[in-house]
């Protein structure tokens, strides 16, 4: 295979992204080692390596000595063209082992876009891609990740589903199968033991049952697995296992540098936002700890550039210390910080103007709906005042370029709000005139949309998405209403969106018509140039399934949904008088300034939330 | 200036000229030796390599000139990197260097070109012949393609049959103003005697040489 291998790679594009070695990578005597574990990442190498969950997950499995975690992407098409040509399945970077003969295959599943991708990845690995069609016990195939709090549409072709962080949940999960191989188990005696692991869903143990309308009758466990399966996170942040030592790549990836997560869950509570929800309750670093992992994970990779991660950085208490103490560590090694995901307020803009000593990054703000009513229905705390008053210091501190991020069709939305946001970008647009550093420089205001997808463990996951074509005429509205030089909007398609929607809120029937669509040849969904929205169309109408029953219905709050078998802490009552509130335009106050009783803080075993 | 001889063997050939100037920067960087960076806006340690390795060729020879911001023995300084590289580079040593890139000339290459039915009769002969006169191929440029006549870009050329399955073209080659692209002597095979097109082709810079054919280092 090694020569096959080195004779497909000099004729497809960017080789380098197949054959590991990189620094880091690490290297067991398979002999040694009692469990060969598959991390398979449902996308490119370049978007797979810029994944900080796989880092973590990757030196997490290969610290138990007897465990060896390998990783696979998805292989760019030309180069899935030449394999399957030259019979070469899909292999694991470091020992080049065909994926087909590990233990264990785990799939991160980030998007659901990347669902095809799973199929196609199995297939080219020679393994079965329905569960059903696996009989022996190994290889185990499942998968984790955010999308995994709907695990429904893909509950035919997994095993199992870890929902929640994965550090102690994986583990679990192979010390299980290092018994299970050890004494002969077979499959079914694994996955019933599997599922009583918490945090761990297996599919195969529960029957589902339809109404005349399609809606879910009933969803019944089997034997004694778990009525809903809670999903697992790591308590203190501190104890588990921190990547400072990671893979870096020889060849140019997506996000190419550290990345130091300062924090689990958002305290803010925007109504649309699943990660939001899914990832609560809060919990954090401490700065000290956090400058420690920074200089060891700058010093180890040698990497020039270190970002801090968490959903909103600004939230980050200790911000400031943190951020002095990093820049006096950077900038006489030449190593730029970058702060993504601030807010529009004042405290981040000063934050910003001390960044740029080392490097100036792009300035973005995501104020998602442009009118004020519609900001308090999706509990977006920016006010108008403060989002001109971080443009001001921004432009008078010499930025001439800012994007701006919006959502149409959000629940509520009328034309009105759709022009708040043509106003609100002429206001910024002003603010400019009259700050403006440097005005013969001109500016640049990038206005982007896409389509609001409603997403299940929110308080939208009952909502209806606005049809294409509505989102349609709504782009047309503010693109008309927004006539600038200085300005320019790019909206997203809705065809994604809307397939988007399709599957993030599918049931079983759904996963039929994700291997159709892969049959008639999906990949590589999230690639434009992959992307066919007929495939999709076409996939659905040949398993006599309605899209728009899942993306374009409206949900009777008392309807079963298909991810209810899943709980991410935060209770269903809770959703509800958000999504009340919404309609209601009342602001639910942050869980720093108020607990409202969201039902996750019990995921603790001591302590409050934001400890 | 210091010069670093290192060698890109391996997997590693598949690794682009940038990919190698990033993985040698971050590789210092975790040496903790102290590279001298570029001034300006957007600082990075100064670094040059001599004559850029095409993708998917190999090489025994890449040299790179770095700059120092501490004085530091240069003999340590292959070995701390060896511990700091990916698979496929390995440092060779270091030193004091006054000879310009410039100065180099001609480099030699060794190609593998293997046939999986066995390599055709006479190929030797007929591929001996080719490098003998004018043989003009097509070369791709900025804009679009050129036509070069190889011949005067060759010093020296040797033809062996290694094995049953493998033939070996030994050539030296002119390495700058003009280049030779190694990959043209297969093209020239390739146009000249079409049955000797080889199923697989591996190829690796052994040698670099000044005007005098003296080994430059
Ligand atoms: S329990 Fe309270 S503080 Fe904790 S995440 Fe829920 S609302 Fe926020």
């Amino acid at each position: 295979m090694k020569q096959q291998l080195e004779r497909i790679l000099q004729s497809v594009q960017k080789p380098a992204r197949y054959i590991g070695g990189e620094y880091n990578e690490i290297i067991k005597d398979k002999a040694k080692v009692n469990l060969r574990f598959a991390f398979c990442f449902p996308d490119t190498y370049e978007i797979g390596m810029s994944n900080l969950g796989l880092h973590i997950l990757y030196g997490a499995l290969n610290d138990v000595p007897d465990v060896w975690c390998e990783r696979a992407f998805a292989p760019w098409g030309d180069m899935e063209e030449e394999m399957r040509r030259s019979g070469v399945p899909l292999y694991a970077l470091e020992s080049g082992d065909p994926i087909s003969s590990f233990d264990i295959i785990g799939f991160s599943l980030g998007y659901e876009m990347a669902y095809t991708n799973v199929l196609n990845m199995l297939d080219l690995a020679d393994i079965p891609i329905r569960a059903a069609d696996r009989k022996e016990l190994l290889p185990i195939v499942f998968a984790g990740g955010t999308s995994c709090v709907n695990p429904e549409p893909m509950s035919d072709f997994f095993d199992l589903f870890a929902i929640g962080e994965g550090e102690e949940l994986d583990l679990d999960i192979v010390n299980l199968l290092k018994i299970a191989k050890s004494e002969g188990w077979d499959k079914q005696q694994f996955l019933a033991e599997a599922a009583k692991i918490p945090g761990v869903y297996v599919p195969s143990l529960y029957d589902v049952s339809y109404n005349e309308d399609g809606t879910l009758n009933s969803v019944l466990a089997i034997e004694d697995a778990p009525k809903v399966v809670t999903k697992r996170i790591i308590e203190d942040l501190e104890s588990s296992y921190f990547p400072s030592k990671t893979i870096v790549p020889s060849t140019e990836i997506v996000h190419d540098r550290v990345s130091l997560e300062l924090f689990r869950g958002c305290i803010r509570g925007c109504r649309f936002c699943q990660a939001g929800y899914v990832y609560r309750p809060v919990r954090r670093r401490s700065p000290d700890f956090l400058l420690k992992k920074a200089k060891e994970a700058l010093s180890d990779s040698g990497y020039e550039e270190i970002t801090l991660s968490s959903l909103s950085t600004s939230d980050y208490k200790g911000l400031n210390e943190l951020c002095d103490n990093l820049i006096d560590w950077c900038e006489p090694r030449k190593v730029s910080l970058s702060l993504p995901s601030l807010r529009a307020d004042n405290f981040s803009m000063e934050l910003m103007a001390k960044v740029q000593k080392v490097r100036r990054s792009g300035l973005t703000f995501a104020p998602e709906a442009g009118s004020q009513r519609l900001r308090d229905v999706i509990n977006k705390n920016v006010r108008e005042e403060e989002l001109l008053e971080s443009c001001r210091v921004a432009f008078e501190g010499g930025w001439n370029s800012l994007k701006l991020y919006f959502m149409l069709g959000l629940p509520t939305e009328t034309d009105e709000d759709v022009l708040a946001i043509g106003e609100l970008v002429n206001k910024v647009l002003d603010t400019w005139r009259t700050h403006a550093k440097n005005r013969s420089r001109g500016v640049r205001i990038h206005v982007s949309t896409s389509c609001f997808v409603p997403k299940p463990h929110t308080p939208f996951q009952w909502e209806s998405q606005i049809e294409m074509e509505e989102y349609s005429r709504r782009v047309k509205l503010l693109r008309d209403n927004m006539k600038s030089r200085s300005i320019s909007y790019s909206w997203h398609e809705p065809d994604v969106s809307f397939v988007e929607a399709v599957l993030s809120r599918g049931d079983r029937r759904v996963g039929r018509a994700i291997e159709e669509a892969w049959r008639m040849g999906g990949k590589l969904d999230s690639w434009s140039e992959y992307f066919s929205f007929d495939r999709w169309t076409s996939a659905f109408d040949k398993c006599g399934l309605d899209m728009r029953f899942y993306a374009c219905r409206e949900r009777k709050t008392d309807e079963i949904l298909p991810w209810d078998i899943v709980s991410v802490g935060v209770s269903k009552s809770y959703l509800e008088s958000e999504k009340k509130n919404a309609y209601d335009g009342i602001i639910t106050p942050d869980c720093r300034e108020m607990c409202t009783g969201c039902g996750a803080d019990a995921l603790l075993l001591r302590g409050k939330c934001d400890e | 200036m210091n010069r670093l001889l290192m060698r890109k063997t391996g997997d590693a050939k598949f690794l682009s000229h940038l990919d190698l100037m990033r993985t040698m920067q971050r590789a210092f960087v975790r040496t903790g030796l102290k590279i001298k960076h570029t001034q300006g806006f957007n600082p990075h340690p100064y670094m040059s390599f001599a004559l850029p390795l095409s993708v998917g060729v190999e090489s025994l020879c890449e040299l790179m000139d770095f700059e120092l911001d501490e004085p530091l023995e240069l003999a340590c300084i292959p070995d701390s990197l060896n511990k700091k590289l990916p698979d496929g580079l390995f440092a060779v040593s270091a030193y004091k260097a006054e000879n310009k890139f410039k100065n180099i000339k001609w480099l030699d290459i060794f190609c593998e070109l293997y046939y999986d039915v066995g390599v055709p009769e006479c190929a030797a002969a007929k591929i001996q012949n080719i490098f003998s006169k004018s043989a003009v191929v097509e070369k791709r440029t900025k804009r679009g393609t050129a036509q070069i006549d190889i011949f005067p870009l060759i010093n020296a050329v040797k033809i062996e049959c290694a094995t049953e399955k493998m033939l070996s073209i030994y050539a030296r080659i002119s390495a700058q103003e003009p280049s030779l692209n190694p990959g043209l002597l297969i093209a020239a095979v390739n146009k000249y005697e079409k049955s000797l097109t080889p199923d697989f082709t591996k190829m690796e810079r052994r040698e670099i040489y000044d005007a005098d054919l003296k080994v430059f280092r």
